[in-house]
């Protein structure tokens, strides 16, 4: 589905990316980890469009693909950012359907919100998505789990094929944690593809097939999650162990 | 219910209005006459008509000080091009024109080149002033030209014993109240609020969302000053001098919350009603006029407070 062919990405003099090769398919979970600066970041935003690339290729179903955050977009990638970007003064059902809100014609000419029909299919994404979030309550008023679920939900929406999902668990509690790793192992099931970052080691291995470990800029492995362990990914990571 | 569930500020500040009015009904033999209400509610309807658009750019985190100054060029320019013998449409279109163009510029500036809204409107407030001065040379405008009673009748008259701009205000109200409910702009204005930069990823046009408030909060102001001219008979410079503390204090005690994404249509009258009501009041207790610009500024401070008070309670709950 998602290939990366020796994509770099270059700032000024820093190179944040180096010759990065990435692949990921349907129904697939891929952590992607790294210290802080490793390019993690970087390579989510090349993918979702909002970076383009200095070198190298993004291949979507093997077609060399221009990515801005609209095409992305058309072509079913959705980008869920660590700060959840979600207004609190509005509803559930309103950051779900925020800039793709449905509407209906008054009178068979004005076109008005259908506030019935978005929060029907609200109601109905939190309760695929296994959430106790409730369509009509304001996201100012949720917990860190619910916001997670909204997001989600949001992404869900346009019925896309890959997920990016940044930082999806920092800031929440352990029972929230627990959720939105829920929340993930649906879309899976769904065949969704999802490119999680995170710095907590225990979802990565609770939730992904195979783990990408980033240092300074460059891909140092590549494994199944089943081949590997907690310990090597942090000697991987902290570069103890230089490449596996 | 909506995207937004709101409090019901506005409900709280038309109890207030009720009760200040029944109290005053007691204690002020005048207050109660027909005469002192139509004043008291036509004066409120050209502040409130302005304060239905103030709110929609409070509630993108915006706010407009130019719509005094605006109702003067608006008011100026209508008033001469009835004066120069042209009928009332030409006139009217040439006021709002003129207002419109300034809510352009507001919106321009704010939206596409993401200036400061207390910067350019202050700004534009001292540009559409001077531009009134500098049009009538600093004449007042008494001669209205052939459509003078029309213009008197407009702003002046009355309908079933409500003053017109009142009526006005009324379907102006509904309007806004229906728009802010089921438009798709409306939602937008509460989300830019709410979160700029989320919004825009979300593929919202917030430019185009700002542009089109402050172009609505102008026009507001122009069709306010179209109206006044037809109370007051004449033209002066000073139209709408000061006016945007009164209506800002009526958006703010109404509901909008100055950090943006709250804010309504029945807010904002209320709020109105209730400065209005205030001033009235203070005049027929007998307190010196020149006290009314600290209630006034003193009640956008206080619903400030209060805001700040209920949110406080809102996190600890």
């Amino acid at each position: 589905m998602l290939e990366l062919r020796s994509v770099g990405m270059r700032f000024g003099a820093v190179e944040a990316l180096v010759d990065i090769d990435l692949e990921l398919g349907a129904s697939e979970v891929v952590g992607l980890m790294g210290d802080n600066g490793a390019g993690k970041s970087t390579l989510l935003k090349i993918v979702a469009g909002n970076f383009a690339p200095t070198s190298g290729v993004v291949l979507w179903d093997g077609v060399e693909a221009d990515l801005t955050p609209l095409s992305a977009r058309e072509l079913g990638i959705e980008a869920v950012y660590q700060d959840l970007a979600l207004c609190d003064n509005l509803s559930a059902t309103a950051n779900v359907f925020l800039g793709r809100e449905l509407r209906r014609r008054l009178f068979g000419v004005l076109p008005v919100l259908d506030h019935a029909a978005m929060r029907r299919k609200s109601a109905e994404l939190f309760a695929e998505l296994g959430s106790d979030t409730r369509a009509d309550d304001l996201v100012r008023q949720m917990s860190g789990g619910q916001r997670q679920a909204v997001a989600i939900a949001r992404a869900r929406l346009s019925s896309p094929r890959l997920v990016l999902l940044d930082e999806p668990t920092a800031a929440i509690s352990v029972r929230q944690i627990a959720e939105v790793l829920e929340l993930i192992r649906g879309l899976k099931e769904q065949g969704v593809g999802i490119l999680l970052i995170s710095h907590r080691m225990s979802d990565v291995f609770a939730v992904a097939d195979r783990i990408v470990v980033l240092r300074r800029g460059r891909k140092v492995a590549n494994k199944l999650t089943a081949d590997s362990s907690p310990e090597e990914v942090t000697a991987l990571i902290t570069g103890a162990i230089e490449a596996a | 219910m909506t995207g937004l569930r709101r409090t019901p500020q506005s409900l709280w500040v038309m109890l207030t209005v009720a009760a200040l009015a029944g109290v005053m009904s007691l204690v002020s033999e005048p207050f109660a006459s027909a005469d002192n209400i139509f004043n008291v509610s036509r004066n409120f309807a050209f502040i409130g008509l302005i304060a239905l658009g103030q709110t929609a750019v409070i509630a993108t985190g915006g706010i407009d000080l130019s719509v005094g100054s605006v109702m003067g060029l608006a008011g100026i320019v209508t008033g001469l091009v009835l004066g120069s013998g042209q009928p009332l449409a030409l006139a009217a279109a040439a006021g709002l024109g003129c207002a419109l163009l300034c809510g352009l510029v507001n919106g321009a500036l704010v939206g596409y080149l993401r200036l400061s809204p207390f910067v350019v409107t202050l700004g534009m407030l001292s540009i559409a002033r001077s531009l009134a001065l500098v049009v009538s040379n600093n004449r007042m405008i008494h001669d209205l030209g052939p459509d003078e009673d029309l213009v008197l009748a407009l702003g002046g008259g009355r309908l079933l014993g409500v003053a017109n701009p009142v009526w006005l205000l009324m379907i102006a109200a509904l309007g806004a109240a229906a728009w802010f409910r089921y438009s798709r702009l409306a939602r937008y204005v509460l989300a830019v609020g709410g979160n700029e930069v989320s919004t825009r990823l979300a593929g919202v046009p917030v430019a185009r969302v700002k542009l089109t408030v402050y172009a609505l909060s102008s026009l507001l102001a122009g069709v306010s000053a179209i109206l006044m001219i037809g109370w007051l008979g004449a033209v002066t410079n000073a139209l709408g001098q000061g006016y945007e503390l009164r209506v800002i204090a009526s958006a703010v005690i109404g509901g909008a919350n100055l950090m943006g994404g709250e804010g309504g249509a029945f807010g904002a009258v209320a709020g109105a009603a209730l400065i209005e009501l205030i001033r009235n009041s203070l005049l027929l207790l007998g307190v010196d006029p020149y006290w009314q610009g600290a209630f006034v500024g003193g009640s956008i401070i206080v619903a400030m407070l209060v805001e700040r008070v209920r949110r406080a309670g809102q996190t600890a709950g």
